[in-house]
């Protein structure tokens, strides 16, 4: 019981639980499955990001770039799919955007590591060399007019209910593909030994290299596998709204990071869990929710985040502040 | 001291080639005075805004929130112009009227400035998150208070610093060229100057010199306000309009900017000289561009490039340095 208390993931929890009180008192709508159901959709975006920028971020780096990696798999996969979108199918798609995005990612990594260029540099100037180079050559065209069948995976359920005026809704299988990029990354963080090791990297990077882990393959793997997870992204977008646009992602990077340190991860590497994030990412997807819900006009929505992410970071700081100053007392009474 | 000029060095090298390039492709019509006059309108706003950058980065800090505090202070300075200059409204009211709506969304930045260094300085909270949060709850407040419209239509009084020019020279890079001195003595010439650089290297042992760090930071990030304060006056002049979300792009091109000047992420290097030289070598890659008739998002990409391309070079010398000693 003490060790849940004194947990970051305990704190964001309570605040979720106080948002959704006061958002149901006010608008019993957002306690309804078919709401939830809605959001966990449309929010597996911005998860999928997350859970890349975790792992990054545990590892002790940062990454910037991956809105850009995301708009180069996403409209690589759009011309595919409207050149030849019925030989593909949705497994091929995530492949090859995946595939895309791990390759992409090596590449900050591959930069970070020959040449000890700081990850946020690297990833801001790649972030601008992606991003740049894609729009150049696209000129900015949005696609659309995919191939019928993946507008209907995009409204596959895994189950069906029935509204009272209905309508159906549905847990869609979009979300159920995001729980499955979250299984798979908290397993690998938790209970391998790459996902230690990259804790170990993240907690203390000379020691890290002293005990002799492979930082180049380590590093490899985190900015790969955030590369992957943009480019696993960049499909759910194209899925939920059916049109590549090349701006539509790129700007969001800080939001994702946002939600991501809400949920308790540090940016000097080390710590962070998968149940963190997914808190973070669901307080965000609350407050905006619940702000509609209660009809607040929309244009309040980024004070109360940002009011939030203050207070959040705020307090956290300020406990460690304490609990530091309390080891110094206790060293000085030894 | 080899050092600092070795980055000087290799910059002006970079910035010759650049500009040899770009009048090879270009050919003379670069130098046209026309050509000239247009890039010195266009250089200040990444350069003001690079400058509040700049400061925060020596002291081992960022500032996420300069854009969206250029774009709050802007919005405050539209406000007061438009709730205060009416047509009939004398010529020298309105010049006074001006001068009053700078200052107000110059105390506005200032307090932005004020509350980042706090949040920094005696919450202990690390930089990157604090601008964050203050990046969006600023650019929330400049949404609630423009509903998401462009504010438009200023007094010429307020244009002339966005469009105006002495002696052939356009206001802009005036402004430009005498923040960037003042920075420049501000870094060098006192003591402010000197803690920001010494925190920058190493806080701690700045604190046992005697320096107060959180004094040094509240000032700094004050100061980084107070510059955004400066490009927001420019940018409403020049777009003749204010708006919750001009300029969102500019946010990262700063760090780039500041970086390629020689500005270490790690704190305490980088000089004023150096980041001119840089923003000047990113002016010409995308007035070239533009002269060419290129999309600027080549621009971008090739500024993404050239960043690399800089850092590895440094780090070769580095290196090389480092095994000279050892030998």
């Amino acid at each position: 019981m003490k060790k849940l208390a004194s947990r970051h993931e305990t704190y964001v929890f309570i605040v979720i639980l106080i948002f959704s009180i006061v958002i149901t008192a006010i608008n019993p709508t957002f306690f309804s499955l078919e709401n939830m159901f809605d959001l966990m959709k449309s929010y597996s975006l911005m998860g999928t990001f997350a859970i890349g920028v975790l792992v990054v971020l545990i590892g002790g780096g940062i990454d910037i770039s991956f809105t850009a990696t995301a708009t180069i798999t996403g409209y690589t996969i759009a011309v595919l799919l409207l050149r030849n979108g019925e030989s593909l199918n949705i497994f091929s798609v995530f492949l090859i955007a995946g595939g895309i995005g791990v390759l992409l990612g090596m590449i900050n990594a591959a930069i970070i590591h020959f040449f000890e260029i700081p990850s946020i540099i690297t990833t801001i100037a790649t972030l601008n060399i992606y991003y740049g180079l894609l729009t150049f050559f696209s000129t900015g065209k949005w696609l659309y007019g995919f191939p019928t069948w993946f507008g209907d995976f995009a409204n596959l359920y895994v189950f069906k209910l029935t509204n009272a005026k209905g309508g159906s809704y549905g847990f869609s299988v979009i979300t159920l593909i995001w729980f499955g990029f979250i299984l798979v990354g908290w397993l690998m963080l938790r209970y391998t030994v790459l996902g230690r090791s990259i804790h170990a990297m993240g907690g203390n990077l000379a020691s890290a290299q002293r005990a002799g882990f492979n930082i180049l393959r380590l590093r490899l793997f985190i900015y790969g596998f955030m590369g992957l997870m943009a480019g696993f992204a960049s499909v759910i977008q194209a899925l939920l709204v059916q049109t590549v646009a090349p701006n539509s992602l790129v700007g969001k990077e800080l939001d994702v990071l946002a939600a991501v340190v809400l949920g308790g991860a540090s940016l000097t590497g080390g710590t962070g869990t998968m149940i963190g994030t997914l808190l973070g990412v669901a307080l965000i997807a609350i407050m905006s929710n619940g702000l509609t819900l209660m009809h607040v006009p929309s244009f309040w929505y980024k004070v109360v985040i940002g009011l939030v992410i203050l207070i959040s970071v705020g307090s956290s700081a300020y406990r460690r502040k304490r609990t530091s100053s309390q080891k110094l007392i206790i060293e000085m009474n030894e | 001291m080899f050092r600092k000029n070795s980055e000087l060095i290799v910059l002006l090298l970079v910035l010759a080639a650049v500009l040899l390039l770009m009048l090879a492709v270009n050919g003379p019509s670069f130098f046209s005075l026309g050509n000239i006059q247009s890039m010195a309108f266009q250089l200040p706003e990444l350069g003001i805004l690079s400058l509040a950058m700049m400061i925060t980065m020596l002291t081992s800090g960022i500032n996420l929130s300069i854009i969206a505090s250029a774009n709050l202070s802007g919005i405050v300075m539209a406000l007061i112009l438009s709730a205060l200059v009416k047509p009939e409204t004398s010529p020298g009211a309105v010049i006074a009227i001006v001068l009053l709506a700078i200052l107000a969304g110059a105390v506005t930045a200032l307090l932005i400035g004020l509350l980042n260094g706090w949040l920094i300085a005696v919450l202990d909270i690390s930089p990157i998150l604090a601008t964050l949060g203050t990046m969006i709850m600023v650019g929330g407040i400049a949404i609630v208070l423009t509903k998401g419209y462009v504010l438009s239509g200023f007094p010429p009084a307020l244009l002339f610093i966005g469009n105006g020019m002495i002696l052939g020279i356009p206001v802009p890079i005036l402004i430009f060229a005498l923040s960037a001195g003042l920075m420049s003595l501000i870094l060098s010439r006192t003591p402010l100057g000197a803690h920001i650089y010494l925190f920058g290297s190493n806080p701690t042992a700045c604190f046992y010199s005697g320096v107060d760090n959180r004094k040094v930071l509240i000032r700094t990030y004050v100061i980084s306000g107070l510059y955004a304060g400066i490009a927001a006056a420019i940018m409403i002049a020049r777009f003749n309009s204010a708006k919750a979300d001009y300029g969102e792009s500019y946010l990262l091109l700063t760090v780039l900017a500041s970086v390629l000047g020689g500005v270490s992420a790690a704190g305490g290097f980088g000089r004023v000289s150096g980041l001119v030289v840089a923003l000047v070598i990113l002016q010409i890659i995308s007035s070239g561009l533009n002269l060419m008739g290129i999309s600027n998002f080549l621009g971008i990409a090739i500024w993404g490039i050239v960043l690399i391309f800089v850092m590895i070079i440094k780090y070769v010398i580095d290196q090389r340095q480092l095994k000279g000693r050892t030998a």
